[in-house]
């Protein structure tokens, strides 16, 4: 049985250590394509015109004036006439061009004329009373779903909830079918329960889930020593990818389809494109070498994908390059859900968390949205919940970095700090009181004090805006997070060559998280070489397939893939090489670039030589790592992590303006492959984090309905300069390792709202209640909080 | 950034009726050179009382010295630096990611000041030195700065890093030693959007020790 285990620590050469990224010098020297760099022969450029409009119907198209422009190639109407459309940007023409500006030009030359229709772009708190069940479907909140690329399996299960408000006849749902309508769809709107008497009602933007309640939420806080009730939230922000999305797509023949994609996802893009393209997805080849960002928002190929290729077919197959401009990017091509909530906590004089009440709200774009996981990571004994999802028309929202984490750290994180303060408690002492009620008690309660030690939070922590000297008030803050991150599906080839080299097929992508270096660590460990032994080919179809990286899943996916074939590629090597050493192949080891007998290690071969004994044929073996948990065996990935943060901030309260003074992270990611690679990913998120909580909001206008700072400019990012000291521990060791690899990209980037957040409240000695903490809230808070003191 | 003074621009003040040429006339142009071969030579008028060299539209000859060499391209007068290099001459390095000066992500150096290359017209740099990240090895070996971003880890997706690689060049070409307050200026016009800040910053610490 070939042993597929981690190694323990005396025999890991590379797994553990700090091994520079392997992709960095062509990132550095700009030798690194990413899908935006490619230009294919003949390459033919697409733009798309764009609803100007956030809710409206398409009356007319006329693309006459277009279609006769010299250069033009191809046009493709997306939304034809007749259309609803649901947010400001959405797709309505696209053109392919002999040169950009000559595409540009025929998008201006294109006349739509569009019903504007009333819309909604803002999440305020709903109205009273405003929130409404949501009822059986129409055929046109189908289509509405489908439009907006609303998961497969949502629509399923809201169809089996809610039923519908139509009665489909067979020829409906074969028509729905050759639309595109997935299978699963047609089959759950078949089997949902009829509600003709719906047919007709006008829908209500605000959707109110059924109240959540466990244990006795009254009794709970009539028994607390302390109730805190506080307004709180993030709203929506952008993804903002520095590559934006897009594609060049090219028919290399009628029915096969080659294209680059800026993705995190290249296994599955072919399998997403083959239904609305009509062709095998084995007919589609997929390749990307680099990819400018993703954080959630790049799994699909996007309806632009898609686009893109049909704009090839019209051009006879020409290569057709659509990458989204900047503004589209900030408009369409990613947006993290809000949340907002007003929560009421209950607690015991010593601490004891008793009873949580929420009644919470957000948007999702036109499909709304679920309750973020409130209470975060604490499972308080008494809870209250009521959820309003509001259907909007800003656009869809995609998965962003641990998608709804970092909002209920926020909602949670924040109520939590607010009802220590009540009762006069350091929050470092109340969360530590109550952290049975997580999962990972003893986690946390390691990394406590480590991150405490880190930023000095014993000598800085005063009680709430007690450290303010002239106009500067100065805080501390904390949070914690939760993440899975078990391994995806994945696999992988890998060879040994007579020559000596080796080298990794694999269709997995490196999204900036070292998922190269990753697979390079794990391989050249167990041969005994160096990384740059190692060839990797990824990011393309021809290769086996391996996950999506999303949801912190790649790293394991990609290890136990890789450690399984390396495993068995270098016991075949050994079966070779043994009868040369005069040795049986258990007796051998690879080890510093030599194939060895492990007792006496004068009797070796180099690496070379010793592969010079493979005979003609390399050596080829497959790794697979099961997406399912209990097929593994042994299992060399896991899931479920723990990490803290603390903050430490600069308030001018005359200006408003929040300064970074210090941020620290402990984590733990089971055990870390590259040591280098993991703490880049958690300081990567502290910085994220920082961005978003004191700069980043989509800000919509209620009047036009469009975003207001689709920009660089005004959709602002963190800058070097507001990033402070940051400090990363990473937990390994005993207790961590042998748990095997977990993945690390989202856990991170969950606690820098919240942790801030506590940090100006401590500032200040109010709170702040929404992020971004800009000037304008913190002034705005503090007016409040004294004209409260005045009236009181 | 700071490309304002390095750059020859023509008249800021809005063309008035003395200059010989009004909105009326430039459309004219316009038709008329529509109508003429697709390459055409610059027409000369007035213009605040100089004689200007209108180009275009319509594609005209451009000629660019990029890291040492010659290219040449038939362009339209609008098209930028940034697509020129990109799109004709398949010079990918510098990113095009606002295409509108915000984020650093095309920064190169003319006549070695940093600029934003989607924010300068190709026709209007020919005749200066455009250096671009391509150009920063020397024998396939990376440049300091270059090696102290592999060392630090200062790129994760480095959609950004040839950006910051060329900003951090100039930097240091005019501050071998940075104090912060030059790091905050010269930095200050590249974003990072995966969080790269602290390894670039190590980067030049780095260097600076090094006294490269």
């Amino acid at each position: 049985m070939p042993d597929y285990q981690w190694p323990d620590p005396e025999h890991r050469t590379l797994i553990g250590k700090r091994v520079a990224r392997v992709d960095s010098p062509d990132k550095v020297s700009g030798q690194a394509r990413y899908t935006y760099d490619i230009k294919r022969p003949g390459m033919l450029f697409g733009k798309m015109l764009r609803s100007p409009y956030a809710h409206c119907k398409v009356v007319s198209i006329d693309i006459s004036a277009a279609e006769q422009m010299p250069g033009v190639k191809a046009i493709e109407i997306v939304q034809k006439q007749g259309s609803t459309i649901h947010w400001a940007g959405d797709e309505v023409v696209a053109v392919a061009a002999v040169d950009e500006s000559t595409a540009a030009d025929a998008i201006r030359a294109i006349k739509v004329k569009y019903q504007k229709l009333s819309h909604l772009v803002t999440d305020n708190e709903p109205p009273p009373g405003a929130g409404e069940g949501q009822g059986p479907m129409s055929w046109d909140d189908l289509s509405d779903m489908l439009d907006n690329q609303v998961p497969e399996n949502q629509i399923v299960s809201q169809l089996q909830q809610y039923g519908v408000s139509f009665k489909a006849t067979e020829d409906d749902l074969k028509g729905a079918k050759e639309e595109g309508v997935p299978d699963a769809v047609i089959d759950a709107i078949r089997k949902a329960p009829v509600h003709p008497d719906a047919a007709g009602k006008t829908k209500s933007n605000y959707q109110k889930a059924a109240t959540q309640t466990q244990g006795e939420v009254d009794k709970a806080f009539s028994e607390a020593d302390a109730v805190s009730e506080g307004l709180y939230g993030a709203p929506v922000i952008t993804h903002c990818c520095m590559e934006s999305h897009g594609s060049t797509s090219e028919w290399t023949d009628p029915d096969h389809l080659f294209v680059h994609i800026s993705t995190q996802n290249v296994s599955g893009i072919a399998g997403q494109m083959a239904e609305p393209l009509k062709i095998p997805a084995a007919n589609i080849r997929v390749h990307q070498d680099h990819v400018g960002g993703g954080f959630g928002s790049k799994f699909g190929p996007d309806r632009w994908g898609i686009v893109t290729a049909a704009l090839s077919k019209k051009a006879g197959g020409m290569p057709v390059r659509l990458m989204l401009e900047r503004a589209s990017e900030l408009q369409v091509a990613g947006a993290r859900p809000s949340a907002f909530a007003r929560v009421k906590v209950g607690a015991k004089q010593d601490g004891t968390l008793l009873v949580w009440q929420s009644q919470s709200w957000g948007t999702g774009g036109p499909g709304g949205g679920g309750m973020p996981p409130i209470p975060y990571c604490f499972a308080v004994p008494n809870q209250r919940k009521e959820h309003t999802a509001i259907r909007n028309n800003i656009g869809p929202a995609r998965a962003w970095r641990a998608p709804n984490h970092p909002q209920a750290a926020v909602l949670t994180m924040c109520a939590l700090e607010d009802v220590a303060a009540k009762l006069n408690m350091d929050p470092y002492e109340f969360f530590l009181k109550n952290i049975e009620l997580t999962k990972l008690p003893n986690v946390y309660r390691e990394e406590f004090p480590i991150a405490a030690e880190l930023i000095g939070w014993k000598e800085k922590w005063r009680p709430r805006g007690q450290n303010i000297s002239g106009n500067i008030a100065r805080g501390v803050g904390l949070s914690l997070h939760t993440w899975g991150g078990r391994g995806h599906g994945s696999d992988c080839d890998l060879s040994i060559h007579p020559d000596g080299s080796v080298d990794i097929k694999m269709g997995t992508q490196d999204i900036g998280t070292g998922t190269r270096t990753c697979i390079a660590v794990v391989a050249a460990d167990a041969l005994g070489l160096q990384v740059d032994a190692i060839k990797l080919y990824i990011g393309d179809t021809q290769y086996p397939p391996s996950g999506g990286s999303g949801g912190s899943t790649t790293p394991g996916g990609v290890s136990s893939s890789t450690r399984r074939a390396v495993v068995d590629a270098r016991d075949a090597l050994f079966a070779k090489v043994a009868p040369v050493l005069n040795a049986q192949p258990d007796d051998l080891e690879a080890k510093d670039g030599t194939v060895r007998v492990k007792s006496d290690h004068g009797h070796s071969l180099s690496w070379k030589e010793a592969c010079s004994k493979i005979g003609a044929t390399p050596i080829t073996c497959h790794g697979h790592n099961d997406q399912a948990a209990g097929k593994n065996k042994p299992d060399l990935t896991n899931s479920g992590v723990g990490g803290v943060q603390m903050a430490q901030v600069e308030v001018d309260t005359d200006t408003g303006i929040v300064t970074m003074k210090k941020m620290v992270a402990v984590q733990d990611c089971g055990l870390i492959i590259d040591v280098k690679m993991a703490e880049s990913s958690v300081l990567g998120a502290l910085i994220m984090g920082i961005s978003y909580a004191l700069f980043e909001e989509k800000i919509m206008d209620p009047i036009t309905g469009r975003m207001l700072n689709a920009d660089m400019e005004f959709y602002r990012l963190a800058g070097l300069n507001d990033i402070p000291e940051l400090k990363v521990h990473m937990m390994t060791g005993k207790g961590y390792d042998e748990r095997g690899v977990i993945g690390l990209g989202e856990p991170p980037a969950v606690s820098p709202g919240a942790a801030i957040s506590n940090a100006v409240a401590n500032a200040l000695g109010v709170r702040v209640p929404f992020l971004p903490i800009t000037p304008d809230k913190v002034l705005a808070a503090m007016r409040q909080s004294s004209a409260q003191k005045a009236g009181a | 950034m700071r490309d304002d003074d390095s750059i020859q621009q023509g008249p800021r003040e809005p063309v008035e009726d003395r200059s010989g040429v009004s909105r009326r006339d430039f459309l004219k142009i316009s038709t008329i050179a529509a109508a003429v071969p697709v390459v055409a030579g610059p027409r000369v008028v007035m213009a605040a009382g100089q004689e200007v060299r209108v180009h275009g539209p319509g594609k005209v000859p451009v000629e660019l010295s990029v890291n040492g060499k010659k290219y040449k391209a038939s362009l339209e007068p609008r098209v930028t630096l940034l697509d020129a290099l990109r799109d004709s001459w398949d010079i990918t390095g510098a990113k095009r990611v606002c295409d509108k000066a915000e984020c650093g992500a095309c920064t190169v150096l003319l006549d070695d000041k940093p600029v934003y290359a989607c924010s300068i017209l190709a026709i209007e740099v020919q005749g200066t030195k455009i250096t671009t990240v391509e150009s920063l090895m020397e024998d396939g070996k990376l440049h300091p700065i270059q090696q102290a971003f592999v060392d630090n880890d200062g790129s994760q997706c480095g959609f950004c890093t040839p950006g910051f690689v060329v900003a951090c060049k100039a930097l240091l070409d005019r501050h071998p030693d940075p104090t912060p307050e030059d790091l905050r200026h010269e930095l200050s016009g590249n974003v990072c959007r995966c969080g790269t800040y602290a390894g670039i910053r190590a980067a030049i610490a780095q260097i600076a020790r090094k006294g490269a």
